[in-house]
């Protein structure tokens, strides 16, 4: 059978909604074509087409769009203007499909719909119909696909509450519980999803992290409520989707008395990461004494530079509890 | 209480004609120099735009000369200038300057927050004579916004080299010591009849530029060099829609009161760039579709370092530079900048617009030289 196949970027808002997308598509019978993982080669061309001032996440989804955009009938790069009431996502999101349009050439028809829930969640199966309508006439199995991938989604965010890490649900990963002879830590790590959960973009960050004994908390981790509670404190309501949750869970993380460490992961360039991990960070050093680091990523990263700055920070925490008696002097 | 505020470009003399109308006392920080940009650099974040770095020398500036309160506007999102006013606030505290931020916007409590934080500010003043204020203020904006805009068409033309340069500046300077919105008017008055006697070469036909971008980096002189006075004189005339008066009608006053808002931008963006995305994207590319249409030689496009919304806009100009085949030319602005790299890119540009006009007019017998 000849299915109409859709491309999907493995990079942005992958990370956080492919779920809903997956069931959407599966559910309508189109045939997905996901780009590969971000390899070095999808990363360069990215940064060589996208315009230089573009942060690296950015460049890193035209590389994807170039490796797909050529095997699919459609691309699917919907505009995301907003994903919660009176709150808005980064402006590059909102015009991602004007970018990709006028960056790149050549390109299959681009399903470009607007997902706006600044006014209303409703707008949502607004946007599914309008989806849904390049490939079926029957409104009626346009809502029941809607439906569906709401529920996938659900249980996906049900997975990510109690602690499993977005992009080992995504790769069907399973973690074995390793044995460290040292204590165990929580590091939170606070960042956007595509640059937390793309191995190749952070350099293997949570993995690595992991593998020197560190249980990884991050912000998708925590519950809406308790953001909700925490960022009333604010004086001004932030407008920024993830800047709300990002400084919710970090208040919420300094309440916590079992963080050990957080980690701020931002990527150049980034205009909202810029505000929030300062404020972040000023909020962090004024209320506790907790350890406390901003990484920074572009496409220039060394791998060397980052896991010294790692492996530096988790030695600190550790030095700070006492467990490093046990390391000769002499290596 | 005394009362400081942002500079951005003619910004303040609007704000002086609003403050002495209203009989506040304040401190008009001195205008943005290096010192204001060397300040905010220093305490704020890195990856901050350059605005916020400018905004917070001046209130240092001004907290020195004796301020205590801030008083700017907000805004909701997606660009970070809505939140400029916390940004500064934490960032204040955290220095050891204790002032007192107060932000004119509607908040999330409401109308009566912000009727709370006017009165704050102005005291016992009653609505009507609040209002009056306001339209007082508005007139200032414009009338301004027009002696700008002369200068614009006279600097290219005028037969003494730095003459217009000369008169404009004397009224900047002179602005600061007359009181209250009627003495601001009858300054513009003069200044624009002192312009108007100037002479002028009536037959040069200049090129004209339009500039577009960022509103803080295209309206305030000192963040890009002067650039108007630059164009000017090397007698190209230029346009800019981003200006103050514009600024505080449409995105103050109409965003309190429901009045149409003007869209042509939004039109003419349209095949290009859908949707509001947030900061001045969307009349960037507008605006450089209805300059390209209105027969300009060519558009700057200038912004700030990360500035989100004008990144998407700089990806898609080349398509319209394609379509209309009209060159553009993006400057990017931050606290490194230097001036000479700058200044040759602006002329390197002007020379390519001029050959492009004598191309166009030897067109027929056009032919490439020997080497």
């Amino acid at each position: 059978m000849n299915t109409t196949k859709v491309g999907i970027p493995r990079a942005l808002f992958y990370y956080q909604y492919y779920p809903i997308w997956k069931t959407f598509f599966e559910e309508l019978g189109v045939e997905i074509v996901l780009s590969d993982h971000t390899t070095k080669s999808i990363m360069d061309d990215g940064s060589k087409t996208c315009i230089d001032e573009a942060c690296l996440p950015i460049k890193i989804f035209h590389g994807h769009v170039m490796s797909i955009k050529d095997k699919v009938d459609y691309l699917f790069i919907p505009r995301f203007t907003s994903v919660s009431k009176k709150e808005y996502v980064c402006p590059k999101f909102g015009g991602l499909p004007d970018m990709v349009r006028h960056t790149l050439k050549d390109l299959p028809p681009v399903i470009d719909t607007e997902v706006n829930l600044r006014k209303s969640g409703k707008n949502a199966l607004k946007a599914a119909y309008e989806v849904g309508g390049f490939f079926t006439k029957d409104r009626n199995k346009i809502k029941r696909a809607y439906k569906k991938a709401l529920e996938s989604y659900r249980e996906f965010r049900e997975k990510v509450k109690k602690g499993v890490l977005p992009c080992d649900i995504l790769d069907k990963k399973l973690r074995k519980v390793k044995k460290y002879d040292v204590p165990n830590l929580n590091i939170a790590v606070i960042g956007h999803g595509y640059n937390l959960y793309d191995r190749y973009a952070n350099m293997n960050l949570l993995d690595k992290l992991i593998d020197m004994g560190a249980t990884i908390i991050t912000v998708d981790m925590v519950d809406g409520e308790t953001i909700k509670k925490h960022v009333k404190v604010l004086p001004k309501r932030l407008f920024w989707n993830f800047g709300r949750k990002a400084v919710g869970s970090s208040l919420h993380f300094l309440e916590r008395d079992d963080i050990d460490g957080i980690i701020y992961l931002m990527a150049f360039g980034c205009g909202i990461d810029a505000f929030i991990s300062d404020l972040i960070e000023r909020k962090i050093r004024r209320n506790k004494d907790i350890p406390f680091i901003v990484l920074n990523l572009d496409e220039h990263s060394g791998e060397a530079g980052m896991d010294t700055r790692l492996e530096a920070f988790i030695d600190m925490i550790r030095w700070r509890y006492g467990n490093e008696g046990n390391v000769s002097a002499y290596g | 209480m005394k009362v400081t505020f942002p500079h951005m470009g003619n910004t303040y003399i609007v704000a002086k004609a609003l403050l002495d109308d209203a009989g506040v006392d304040y401190i008009i920080p001195p205008y943005n120099n290096k010192r204001a940009l060397e300040i905010g650099t220093k305490i704020a974040p890195e990856m901050a735009c350059l605005p916020l770095k400018i905004n917070l020398g001046n209130y240092i500036q001004a907290y020195e000369k004796g301020a205590d309160t801030i008083l700017t506007t907000g805004g909701r999102g997606p660009c970070r200038f809505g939140y400029y006013c916390e940004m500064s606030r934490e960032i204040l505290n955290d220095n050891g300057f204790n002032m007192d931020v107060i932000t004119l916007e509607v908040p999330q409590d409401g109308f009566t927050e912000l009727l709370k934080r006017i009165r704050k500010v102005a005291g016992s003043l009653n609505a009507f004579k609040i209002l009056k204020i306001i339209k007082n203020t508005t007139i200032v904006a414009k009338r301004v916004d027009e002696l700008e805009r002369l200068t614009y068409k006279i600097r290219p033309r005028e037969i003494r080299k730095g003459s217009t340069d000369k008169i404009y500046n004397e009224f900047q300077k002179k602005v600061r010591d007359v009181k209250g919105s009627s003495q601001i008017l009858k300054l513009v008055e003069v200044t624009k009849s002192r312009l108007l006697r100037l002479e002028i070469d009536k037959d040069y036909k200049p090129l004209r530029v339009g500039i577009v971008g960022e509103i803080y980096t295209t309206i305030d002189p000192f963040s890009n060099f002067y650039i108007e006075s630059i164009l000017g004189n090397m007698g190209i005339e230029v346009d800019r829609t981003n200006t103050v008066s514009g600024w505080i009608i449409e995105h103050m006053l109409k965003a309190i009161v429901p009045f149409k808002k003007d869209i042509r931008y939004k039109e003419a963006a349209k095949p290009y760039l859908g949707t509001m995305i947030g900061g001045h994207a969307q009349e960037t590319v507008g605006n450089t579709v209805l300059y390209a249409k209105g027969g300009y030689d060519g558009v700057v496009q200038i912004y700030p370092l990360t500035c989100m919304p004008e990144i998407v806009a700089e990806s898609i100009l080349p398509a319209i530079e394609r379509d209309y085949n009209i060159p553009i030319l993006t400057l990017i602005i931050d606290e490194m900048t230097g001036e000479a790299g700058y200044l040759t890119r602006i002329e390197a540009f002007v020379d390519l617009l001029k050959r492009r006009r004598e191309r166009a007019e030897i067109e027929q017998n056009f032919a490439l030289s020997g080497n």
